[in-house]
């Protein structure tokens, strides 16, 4: 019941399947997507590990997942409902990328306005890509909300959820499979399986032979692809999305994959994890599988590989620079949004927080480490 | 109380007024999306949507799979994309698989995103005990909506108001909990105007007139205090205001505060059980700001802090000898 998972190339990049036929530009697009995603991990990493920002969540090895899926989004009328490992998402669609340390810094100009913990964006430009939640599996029947809107209104666009193997045992990933399957929203399900959700394997999130599977007894298509293959990725959500449209319905893609560090800066996934594990899955590193790939196909010079990882990480410190210099949100920001308009009972304690902290003559202790 | 709708209303129950809101508001906004268990054809097992279905087609009133949080979380998903989803949760005491998509969800977006993502919804329930309805068809949850914020949370009481309130939820930019009295769903008619009018939300209203004490209440509570409020005055000749308070969250905190100030003696009343009830919180807000005024210590009368019986429910259930014996004792203290 469960085939190897779709491949078009094989762990040194070799062509092992029929490769959808795309331009050059785009192949650069998702090629330096990944590079960005790799070097912002990599910048984050830093920031936590010198104490500049207090969280962040590794996306090495998964980059593949969230890049090719990304790619196969027409970011004018479809909508992404990310979950916290989705970077490739968010580089892919050209985010902008001061916003996104912004958000890691939780300054003034964030969009989430400093109230979540850092990766949790949130965009509205250049595409849809929903805030993003803590608690797991909610976004996944929001996204299928979205797609009934969309398809009741006529449109074409189409939502896609991206999750972990681990949401798929919450109630949210059964909400969403379920109505969507009976609405026939244009959703695609992409769970994206690093085989593990925090320090738990596969095997105590559930007893089925793949997570694929699990699409059936929805009435949906299911179907495993290699999620360190970006073009694999790629073109099963290009063809989800094509039914989608078409209006033939949802389909989930298991795109199989493995975290390539810890859940989180928090977590040491050697506790858990076999180092001989890493070596394993380091061979088949999305990125470098990609690059040879690439430069097989005379697409991309080994100067221009280097090029663009030099150009990656000069404008990742640049902007975590210019994020880090900026203050603060300001302290009414922790009453504003709460509603449309400020109820009186919101503005009263507002007013009363400003008169203690500008009247107080002592500093708040902000010390306060992230456990998990 | 705005009043835009046609004079010359028809004299409608509470349900049937929620039944004219929604069709009042789905004729004039097409985005406007009633989904839920039964809401279809069936027209819901109060047939609260009836007809809606019939008038306005799937696409519009439609029956879901039975899943609360499937219910809410893509309502959620509808309201962020545009459309004003009114989800209807069968009974209250069904919404909690749902809470996680109204608490984490619906009520933050707004915040977390910072206004990128909002979510202009309703979720309609019907609440509180009365039909016999045992531990699970009988629940008044108010208190666990109230402590969140980024929610709205409105209880009508009569016909006019739950057409008038509704109206004004579906309206509202955030995510309100519009809980529904179903003991007195067909227990009287009022006029009801045709047509759009709404009842702004977090405004009181004053039910009855008096001066000697002042009964807070809300939903099915208010006819039972209207009665109670009649016999202390027959009985007693003292005369107790009470007031309606219709909107929880956000609370019109000023007048509540202004009629404790005016009567100085207070009863609060829910069907709800008492610890961490809503009245817990009236008489907190009256004891932090006004307790100068207070002449009698505050009164709650409340259901039990059990959960809900069945065969027993008339003794669990707030009665007009129990809020009279409330007030006595305010009168008498």
């Amino acid at each position: 019941m469960s085939p190897e998972p779709f491949q078009i190339l094989d762990e040194t990049g070799r062509k092992v399947g029929k490769a959808p036929r795309l331009k050059k530009d785009l192949l650069l697009k998702m090629y330096r997507a990944l590079v960005d995603t790799r070097a912002f991990d990599d910048r984050c990493m830093k920031l936590q590990r010198t104490g500049k920002i207090g969280f962040s969540i590794p996306n090495k090895g998964v980059e593949a997942c969230s890049v090719g899926a990304a790619a196969a989004l027409d970011p004018a009328t479809d909508w992404i409902a990310p979950h916290y490992r989705d970077f490739g998402m968010l580089f892919y669609h050209q985010v902008s990328l001061e916003g996104l340390f912004d958000n890691m810094y939780g300054n003034c100009d964030d969009g989430a306005v400093g109230r979540q913990m850092p990766v949790h964006f949130s965009f509205v430009k250049p595409m849809k890509l929903l805030s993003i939640s803590s608690p797991l599996g909610t976004q996944i029947p929001q996204a299928v909300g979205v797609a009934m809107a969309m398809k009741k209104r006529g449109e074409k666009g189409v939502a896609l959820a991206s999750f972990g193997d681990g949401s798929t045992s919450t109630p949210g990933f059964h909400s969403g499979m379920n109505f969507a399957g009976v609405f026939g929203a244009p959703t695609i399900f992409l769970c994206q399986n690093n085989q593990w959700a925090i320090s738990c394997p596969s095997e105590k999130q559930t007893a089925s032979e793949s997570y694929a599977m699990k699409g059936e007894a929805y009435g949906i298509p299911g179907l495993r692809v290699d999620g360190n293959d970006v073009l694999a990725v790629y073109g099963a959500v290009k063809d989800a999305v094509t039914r989608a449209r078409a209006g033939e319905g949802p389909t989930l893609i298991e795109a199989v994959t493995f975290r390539m560090g810890g859940h989180s800066t928090s977590d040491d996934p050697t506790r858990y994890i076999e180092a001989a594990v890493f070596k394993e899955w380091a061979k088949k590193d999305p990125l470098s599988r990609f690059r040879a790939f690439l430069l097989a196909e005379g697409h991309l010079t080994a100067e221009d590989a280097t090029a663009f990882e030099q150009d990656a990480e000069a404008r990742m410190l640049a902007a975590a620079q210019a994020a880090e210099k900026k203050p603060r949100p300001g302290l009414t920001t922790i009453f504003t949004d709460v509603y449309a308009e400020m109820p009186p009972h919101l503005a009263a304690q507002r007013d009363a927080c400003i008169q203690h902290f500008t009247t107080r003559g002592e500093g708040v202790d902000e010390k306060g480490e992230f456990p998990l | 109380m705005s009043h835009n709708g046609n004079p010359g209303g028809r004299q409608l129950t509470l349900v049937q007024a929620v039944n004219d809101a929604l069709r009042t508001v789905m004729r004039e906004d097409p985005s406007v999306l009633v989904l839920g268990e039964d809401v279809g054809p069936k027209g819901g097992v109060f047939l609260a949507t009836e007809g809606l279905t019939k008038e306005f087609g799937e696409e519009r009133c439609f029956d879901t799979p039975l899943n609360e949080d499937g219910i809410v979380g893509v309502g959620v998903g509808l309201a962020m994309a545009g459309m004003k989803p009114v989800c209807e949760i069968q009974f209250q005491d069904f919404i909690f698989p749902a809470f996680d998509q109204i608490v984490s969800e619906a009520a933050k977006m707004r915040y977390r995103s910072g206004g990128q993502y909002t979510v202009p919804m309703v979720i309609r329930a019907p609440y509180g005990g009365g039909i016999r309805g045992g531990l699970y068809h009988s629940q008044s949850g108010e208190a666990y909506f109230c402590h969140t914020p980024g929610l709205k949370v409105v209880i009508p009481s009569n016909p006019y108001d739950a057409k008038g309130l509704l109206i004004a939820s579906i309206a509202d930019p955030d995510p309100v909990i519009f809980l529904e009295p179903k003991a007195i769903y067909r227990s009287f008619r009022q006029e009801v105007p045709e047509g759009m009018y709404t009842v702004p939300l977090s405004q009181t209203r004053t039910v009855r007139e008096g001066g000697d004490a002042v009964i807070f209440c809300y939903g099915a509570m208010v006819p039972v205090c209207e009665t109670a409020a009649a016999r202390v005055a027959e009985q007693r000749g003292k005369s107790a205001r009470v007031v309606d308070l219709r909107t929880l969250l956000p609370l019109d905190e000023e007048a509540v505060l202004q009629h404790a100030r005016d009567c100085g003696r207070v009863v609060v009343v829910h069907e709800a059980s008492r610890f961490c009830g809503f009245g817990g919180e009236i008489s907190a807000l009256i004891a932090e700001n006004a307790v100068e005024c207070l002449e009698a210590p505050i009164k709650r009368v409340t259901g039990f802090d059990t959960p809900f019986p069945n065969t027993l429910e008339h003794y669990y259930l707030p009665d007009a000898r129990r809020v009279m014996d409330a007030v006595e004792q305010v009168l008498d203290f």
